[in-house]
């Protein structure tokens, strides 16, 4: 069992957690994941690291209410435990070497992001990043994002805050005024990731997106994680789990990942909704 | 003495019917009752030379508890058999008999051999049911090891181990102990419920399962000696699942056999409002011939599909799954499509809505008629396709049974720790000792996928090994 730490409301739909795993905590490295089980007969869903201290054994998580699960583990509190937390897993994000970087965050993509954005930072890298929302409501971590950057474009969807459009628009507007970076690294919705790699590919930047598809284990085994990378005129299948979760962002086939990222839509849906009648009924 | 029961026939194996056991998830054989035990046992002339023990991976002393059976002695045939085989009960269900142990019985050579497998599952069964006893350890000896992964080869290990004296920590990566025991074979062959018995027997025995660590990750081996442990067992498993590299693998509804099962069995996908999805009902192939395709299959069909097929490029002679699988298989209303090959899965594309929410699910599944040709290095007569052969097998699910290629977690962060070509880890056949010095390995981490009794046969022949390794170091 692991106990929540603390617990902290980001936005109506996203939440943050602080979870007591020493082991996780001692090897985690930004781009790295976590699977948990919220009890005993929940499902295992992956999350990636947001945030972790060695001292204080604690790992953070960010995670967006989205289905069943994550309405569950919403629904625990600072004190309480959750069922079962392992990692890290995957390969972390590649930092060594790089002098200029541009990270490029959507939604709760950020709470990746923010971690690698932080460990460039600390290592004296000159960090760029883009954070995209929906709307002002939906925002977060905008002051830690601006303490890790050296340069900040906060983006809204519909204009409520910061600047109006998409992630897309500054990035544009650097390059077309010459701004060049040792790399893109992009977290984010698929089809964001999708758009940023276009948007980027015509300046040859290299481009490194965060790949969470749908997984079991989490360990290598069960090979739900695949997605396909075209590299040289070649499909390759590779595992986001084990080989991953960052890959080429040229490579990615971002329509495929995104058709089978749906696979389970409606199963979702319909829990997720059960998630929310259940506690309804609790509470009442 | 009881006069020997000279019938040619094993005592049959009571079963659920076919028409009914195709629509539950319990287990497919209800095992022996104690009248057909004795009466099976008596079947046992008790050979002196004992060609049997040499069929059994790990030395069951075969006629030592099959005399006991005769006396009526079920608990004292279960010492017999624990006193080698650290997971009775699951042996007694998953091992292929038929060409171990019951290959070398006397009275095979006229007539059926004895069940020796199901009596080893009555006696087991029997243990469960009226006895807590705990198989007996020799005094701590202070020393520890460390055992990677909670499978076959793992558990075996373990147990020999904890009955030497030793200290055993062993480290599962899932929530779950039992590795493959628990994620790849199904409810109705091996009762999860078997599993977690044999698991809480090795905890009685002092063994300690430490659950969500993996090995390669959350601590490396080389963590594991400085914590302590003189010596480390790898019994990781299998690893990633091979793909055909045809078309159309990656459209929703095809699985993996590892995540087919793993959905179904570990995450309980199989229960009526499951929190973990799996495509139930409808079409499916399975391609594949070994018992893993066996099982996806017979999953499907109890999930609730309305035609299950098997496809298989050879012919039915070299189908590598267990005879009694097969037939199982055939007898719930398996189709089997042999001598074909899938060359291409189909998917839903509607050309004028790209939002269109059945778009990338499987359609079907392009094969090729193939025929046997000439035999190739291993004897096997490698199958050909049929020139103009196609066509298209009406599914929506596809299963890909067709092997796994090692897990690279603990290769990639073990330093010095030799692998094969295929990622499989190098070890001396007769002990498992690796490359790396006190670390052993054992079970398809090794060997690629194989079956739960080499596992345990390795598991045993390790434990063994790290015994003396350890003692010699003390000398």
């Amino acid at each position: 069992m692991y106990r929540i730490v603390q617990k902290k409301i980001l936005n109506p739909t996203v939440t943050l957690m602080e979870i007591e795993a020493p082991l996780v905590a001692k090897k985690a490295e930004p781009g790295q994941f976590i699977i948990l089980r919220v009890d005993e007969t929940g499902e295992r869903i992956p999350l990636t690291i947001a945030d972790f201290d060695r001292e204080k054994g604690t790992v953070t998580i960010i995670f967006q209410i989205v289905g069943g699960t994550t309405e569950r583990l919403n629904h625990k509190e600072a004190g309480d435990f959750i069922q079962d937390f392992v990692g890290p897993l995957g390969v972390a994000t590649h930092t060594e070497g790089l002098k200029k970087v541009c990270i490029v965050g959507g939604g709760v993509g950020c709470a990746i992001a923010l971690p690698i954005a932080k460990k460039l930072h600390q290592q004296g890298c000159a960090v760029t990043s883009v954070i995209g929302f929906r709307s002002k409501d939906l925002l977060i971590l905008e002051d830690e994002f601006r303490a890790a950057s050296d340069k900040l474009y906060v983006m809204t969807d519909d204009g409520s805050y910061g600047r109006h459009g998409n992630v897309c628009v500054p990035l544009e507007e650097m390059f077309a005024e010459g701004e060049t970076f040792d790399q893109v690294i992009t977290i984010g919705p698929l089809i964001m990731m999708k758009f940023v790699v276009a948007a980027v590919k015509p300046t040859g930047i290299p481009c490194v997106v965060s790949m969470n598809p749908i997984m079991i284990d989490g360990t290598g085994m069960c090979g739900g994680c695949r997605l396909t990378l075209n590299r040289d005129g070649e499909k390759i299948t590779k595992f986001a789990c084990v080989d991953g979760p960052d890959f080429n962002g040229y490579e990615v086939d971002f329509d495929e990942a995104m058709s089978r990222g749906a696979m389970y839509r409606d199963f979702e849906r319909h829990a997720h909704e059960e998630a929310c009648n259940l506690f309804h009924k609790e509470v009442k | 003495m009881t006069k020997p029961n000279m019938s040619l026939k094993k005592n049959p194996m009571p079963s659920q019917e076919p028409q009914v056991r195709a629509h539950n998830f319990n287990e497919v054989a209800t095992g022996y009752t104690e009248e057909t035990a004795l009466d099976e046992a008596l079947r046992c002339l008790s050979c002196k030379n004992m060609p049997c023990v040499s069929g059994c991976p790990v030395n069951i002393h075969i006629p030592e508890f099959i005399a006991k059976i005769k006396e009526g002695d079920f608990e004292g045939a279960y010492r017999v058999i624990s006193k080698t085989s650290s997971l009775p009960a699951v042996c007694g269900r998953v091992c292929p008999q038929e060409t171990q142990c019951e290959s070398k019985c006397v009275r095979g050579i006229k007539g059926e051999p004895v069940g020796i497998g199901r009596l080893e599952r009555f006696v087991a069964d029997w243990h469960n049911a009226h006895s807590g006893e705990v198989p007996e350890t020799a005094p701590s000896n202070g020393h520890r090891v460390a055992v990677v992964g909670s499978g076959p080869s793992g558990l075996t290990c373990a147990g020999d181990l904890a009955k030497k004296g030793y200290k055993v920590t062993v480290f599962e990566a899932l929530h779950t102990a039992g590795g493959v025991l628990v994620y790849g074979i199904p409810e109705f062959r091996l009762p999860k419920a078997i599993v977690q018995k044999e698991v809480d027997t090795l905890s009685a025995m002092g063994v300690d399962v430490e659950t969500n660590i993996v090995i390669g990750k959350t601590l490396t081996i080389d963590e594991l000696f400085e914590q302590g442990y003189e010596a480390v067992f790898v019994g990781s498993g299998a690893g990633l699942p091979n793909f055909m590299g045809i078309p159309g693998e990656s459209y929703k509804g095809v699985y993996s056999a590892n995540e087919f099962l793993t959905r179904s069995n570990l995450m309980k996908a199989y229960e009526s409002d499951p929190v973990t999805p799996i495509m139930k009902g409808g079409r499916v192939a399975v391609v594949g011939g070994g018992n893993v395709a066996m099982d996806a299959a017979r999953t499907a069909l109890r999930l609730g599909a309305e035609k299950v097929y098997i496809v298989y490029r050879r012919s039915l002679e070299e189908l590598p799954a267990r005879r009694e699988e097969v037939e199982h298989a055939m007898e719930e209303g398996i189709e089997f499509k042999l001598l074909n090959n899938p060359i291409e899965i189909l998917g839903y594309q509607n050309p004028d809505d790209r939002r269109d929410p059945k778009n990338g699910f499987v359609t079907g599944m392009k094969c090729i008629r193939m025929e046997l040709g000439e035999p190739d290095e291993k004897g096997r007569r490698r199958p050909v396709p049929v020139p103009g052969s196609e066509f298209t097998l009406d599914v929506d699910t596809v299963v890909i049974a067709i092997g796994t290629s090692p897990n690279p977690l603990i290769k990639s962060t073990t330093k010095g720790l030799e692998v094969n070509r295929k990622g499989g880890i190098v070890v001396e056949e007769a002990t498992g000792a690796t490359s790396r010095e006190g670390v052993y390995a054992g079970g398809d981490a090794v060997t690629g996928a194989a079956t739960v009794i080499s596992a345990m046969g390795a598991g045993k022949a390790a434990a063994a090994a790290i015994d003396e390794y350890i003692k010699g170091k003390e000398a």
